[in-house]
C-alpha cells in the first residue's frame, strides 16, 4: 500500500466529515430551516475521499448536484459549506449558490453544477488550460451514471482523449438517476466499457473502498501528469438516502427493493475503511473512535457557525453579477 | 363543479389525449415514478411503449420526439425549464425551423410540457422562467396556463396542434385548485381552450393588469387590495404568448387608459416588454400614464431565502405599480 498512517487517517477523517455533515443537513432540513433541494452523499463517501486523496491542492475538481462530499473531500471548510447551504453570507458563495453550488477556487474546487453533466466540459476545459498554459495540475470531475448519457459527457471524453488532456472522468455509478435504473438507461454493462470507444483507459473500481478508489485514481493522475491523457474511472457505489431531501413523493424504497437497499448498506464505506486501517495495523480502535469524536465536534461547530452567520443583505442582490457592472 | 389542481388537470389532459389518439405518446425522465407529479399510473394504463422513461439525454430525446413527429406520431415530452437549455439545439435549430425551411413539408406536432420551477430555494440552475427566449424564436407556440382549467384545456389543444408547442407549467400554481368541469358536464363532451384567446379574469375600469402565468395570481391578489381602496382593476390573462391576443389587451387599455404587466420572467426582453411595445405602438393615444412592468430583477436567481423572494413580482409590487400609473 502506498498510503501511510497519516494519509489513511486523514481519509477516514474526511469520510466521517462528509457522513456527519450530511446527517446534520438532513436534520436541519427536517426542521424546516432549509427549504430547497439537497442531495445527500451518504453511502458514497469513499469515492470522493479516495479520489481526492490522490490529488494535490493545486489540482482542480468539479462536481454535480450531489456535491457536498466532493468539496469536503478536497479539503473544503465545513463551516463555510454549511453556511452556504443555509443561505448565509458566511457561506462559500455568500448565499448565492447553496447546496448544489459549493465552490472554493482557492483549493481547486471549480464549483458544482445542478444541470446534470454540465461540469464535465468545464473540467475538460480546466485540463485544457493546464496543457496550454503548461501548468502543473490535473482536473477531475465527479458525475453520475445518469450524467454519463448526456451529449456533453460524450463530447468531452472525445476531446479529452483527442487532445491528451490531463483529466480524470470519475463516474459515480450508484445504479440510479433519480428513479431510473442503470439498466433502463445505459446500453452497455458498464460506463467504463465506453472508454475504449474514445481511446482511453476505462477502469472499474469498488467505490465503497476508499483505498481502491485512491489506487485507481493515483494511476490516472500519474498518466495525466505524464501527458498520457485522460482516464475514465467508474466507481460502483450506492446512495443510501432518498434522491433529494424535500422530494417526499419519491421515497428511496419505491423504485429500489428493500432487499437491495439492505444488501448495499452492508458495504458501508466508513466501517470498511476503519477496519482496513485496523487490520493492517495503521490505527487502533481507540484512534478511530477519537477521530469520530473530533469530527462530530467539528460538525456541531459548523452548524453553529452557519446558524450564527447573518443572512445576506438585500443590498447584495446585484453584487457579483458582472466583472464590469453594466 | 369539481375543483382540481393544476397537476391533476395536466394528468387528465394527458390521459384523455392518449386515449383519444393512438399516435400520442409520452416521453421524459422518471415518468413511471411520476417524479414531477403528472404521470402517475400512466405506464400501467398505456404500457411502456407509450410511456417512455428516457435516459438523461435532453438534446437526444427532444430531437427524437421531433423526428417521431415528422413520421406520424404526436409526442408529449415532459421536462423542466432549466433543462430546455440542454435540449436547445434540437428545439431551436430543428423544432422551430424545419417546417419553414422545408417549405411547409414538415409537420411537428410535439408538445413539450415544461415544468417552470422557481421560488423554491433551488438557486440559479433550477429556477428559469425562460418563455420569452422562445418568443424570440419564430416557430414555437408558447402556452402559459395560470390555473387548472386553462392547463387542461390548453394542453389538449396543444396536443392536437401541428406546431411545436411549449407549455409552461408554473411551479407556484401547481397545487392551486380551480373549478374544472368533468367531460359529461360539457356540451362538447370535453374541455378545449383555444390558443390566442385571452381570458378577462375580472372586469374593471381604472387600470388594466396583464398577468402572465403565475403573475395572474399576483394580479388577482393585488386587485383585492386595490378594490378595498375603491380602485377598479381589469385583469387580462393572455393564456398563450404565441399566438398573443393583442386585441383583448388593446381593447382593455382603451377602456382603462392604464397598463401594468406582471411577468415572472426577467425584465429585459420579457413577455412584458413585448406587450408594452405593442401597446406603445398601437394603443399609445389611449394611455393616460406610462406603462409599468413588474417583472423579475435582471440578475441570476440567488439561493438564499433572504434574497430570492426579493427578485420576483409580488402582489405588493403590483399594487405599487398601479398606484404609480394612477398618480
Ligand atoms: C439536464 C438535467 N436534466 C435533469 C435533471 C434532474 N435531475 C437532477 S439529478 C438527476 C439524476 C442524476 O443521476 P446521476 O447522474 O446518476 O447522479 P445521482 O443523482 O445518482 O448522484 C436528474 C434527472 C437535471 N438536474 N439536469
Ligand atoms: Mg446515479
Amino acid at each position: 500500500m502506498t498510503l501511510d498512517k497519516q494519509q489513511l487517517e486523514e481519509m477516514y477523517r474526511r469520510m466521517c466529515r462528509i457522513r456527519y455533515f450530511e446527517e446534520a443537513v438532513i436534520e436541519i432540513h427536517s426542521s424546516g430551516e432549509l427549504i430547497g433541494p439537497a442531495h445527500p452523499y451518504i453511502g458514497e463517501e469513499a469515492v470522493a475521499v479516495g479520489a481526492c486523496a490522490a490529488l494535490r491542492d493545486s489540482d482542480r475538481i468539479a462536481g454535480n448536484h450531489r456535491s457536498h462530499g466532493h468539496p469536503i473531500a478536497k479539503g473544503g471548510d465545513v463551516n463555510r459549506a454549511m453556511a452556504e447551504i443555509l443561505g448565509k453570507s458566511g457561506g462559500y458563495c455568500k448565499g448565492k449558490g447553496g447546496s448544489m453550488h459549493l465552490a472554493d477556487f482557492s483549493i481547486g474546487i471549480l464549483g458544482e453544477s445542478g444541470i446534470v453533466a454540465s461540469s464535465v466540459p468545464i473540467a475538460t476545459g480546466a485540463a485544457l488550460a493546464a496543457k496550454l498554459g503548461k501548468q502543473d495540475f490535473v482536473s477531475l470531475v465527479f458525475f453520475g451514471d445518469g450524467a454519463s448519457n448526456q451529449g456533453a459527457c460524450h463530447e468531452s471524453m472525445n476531446m479529452a482523449a483527442l487532445w491528451d488532456l490531463p483529466v480524470i472522468f470519475m463516474c459515480e455509478n450508484n445504479g440510479y438517476a433519480i428513479t431510473t435504473s442503470y439498466k433502463n438507461s445505459v446500453s452497455v454493462d458498464h460506463v467504463s466499457d465506453r472508454a475504449s470507444a474514445y481511446g482511453m483507459p476505462g477502469v472499474l473500481v469498488d467505490g465503497q473502498d476508499a483505498i481502491a478508489v485512491h489506487e485507481a485514481t493515483s494511476e490516472a493522475v500519474r498518466r495525466a501528469r505524464a501527458g498520457e491523457g485522460p482516464t475514465l474511472i467508474e466507481a460502483m457505489t450506492y446512495r443510501y438516502e432518498d434522491h433529494s431531501l424535500g422530494l417526499d413523493r419519491i421515497r428511496k424504497s419505491e423504485y429500489r427493493s428493500q432487499d437491495e437497499v439492505d444488501e448495499a448498506m452492508k458495504r458501508d464505506p466508513l466501517p470498511i475503511h476503519r477496519q482496513a486501517m485496523i487490520a493492517h495495523g495503521f490505527a487502533t480502535e481507540a484512534e478511530c473512535d477519537a477521530i469520530e469524536a473530533e469530527v462530530h465536534a467539528e460538525i456541531d461547530g459548523a452548524v453553529e457557525f452557519a446558524r450564527n452567520s447573518p443572512f445576506p443583505e438585500p443590498g447584495e442582490l446585484y453584487d457579483d453579477m458582472w466583472a464590469t457592472p453594466v | 363543479m369539481p375543483t382540481k389542481t393544476y397537476i391533476q388537470a395536466i394528468a387528465e389532459a394527458t390521459i384523455e389525449e392518449m386515449e383519444r389518439d393512438q399516435s400520442v405518446f409520452t416521453m421524459g425522465e422518471d415518468l413511471r415514478q411520476s417524479v414531477y407529479g403528472a404521470t402517475a399510473g400512466l405506464v400501467d394504463r398505456f404500457g411502456e411503449d407509450r410511456v417512455i422513461d428516457t435516459p438523461l439525454s435532453e438534446n437526444g430525446f427532444f430531437g427524437a420526439a421531433l423526428g417521431a413527429s415528422l413520421c406520424g406520431m404526436r409526442p408529449i415530452v415532459e421536462t423542466v425549464t432549466s433543462f430546455l437549455w440542454v435540449g436547445m439545439d434540437q428545439l431551436v435549430s430543428q423544432g422551430s425551423k424545419m417546417r419553414y425551411m422545408f417549405g411547409g413539408q414538415a409537420e411537428l406536432p410535439v408538445t413539450f410540457r415544461v415544468r417552470m420551477f422557481y421560488a423554491r430555494g433551488a438557486a440559479a440552475h433550477h429556477s428559469d422562467r425562460n418563455y420569452p427566449v422562445f418568443m424570440n424564436t419564430p416557430g414555437i407556440k408558447i402556452v402559459c396556463p395560470s390555473n387548472a382549467y386553462d392547463a387542461k384545456g390548453l394542453m389538449k389543444t396543444a396536443v392536437r396542434d401541428n406546431d411545436v408547442c411549449l407549455l409552461f407549467e408554473d411551479g407556484i400554481a401547481l397545487s392551486s385548485r380551480t373549478e374544472v368541469p368533468d367531460n359529461d358536464e360539457l356540451p362538447d363532451g370535453e374541455l378545449l381552450v383555444p390558443f390566442g384567446v385571452a381570458n378577462t379574469v375580472q372586469s374593471g375600469t381604472e387600470v388594466t393588469i396583464v398577468g402572465i402565468a403565475g403573475g395572474v395570481q399576483h394580479a388577482i391578489d393585488a386587485a383585492k387590495v386595490l378594490d378595498a381602496e375603491g380602485i377598479s382593476a381589469e385583469i387580462i390573462d393572455p393564456r398563450t404568448l404565441v399566438p398573443l391576443d393583442k386585441e383583448s389587451i388593446l381593447k382593455s387599455v382603451a377602456k382603462t387608459g392604464r397598463l401594468v404587466i406582471v411577468d415572472p420572467a426577467h425584465k429585459m426582453c420579457s413577455a412584458a416588454s413585448e406587450i408594452a411595445a405593442i401597446v406603445a405602438q398601437e394603443g399609445f393615444w389611449d394611455l393616460q400614464a406610462p406603462i409599468q412592468v413588474v417583472a423579475s430583477e435582471q440578475i441570476n436567481v440567488p439561493y438564499s431565502p433572504a434574497l430570492e423572494p426579493l427578485i420576483y413580482p409580488t402582489p405588493e409590487k403590483v399594487v405599487d405599480a398601479v398606484r404609480t400609473v394612477l398618480d
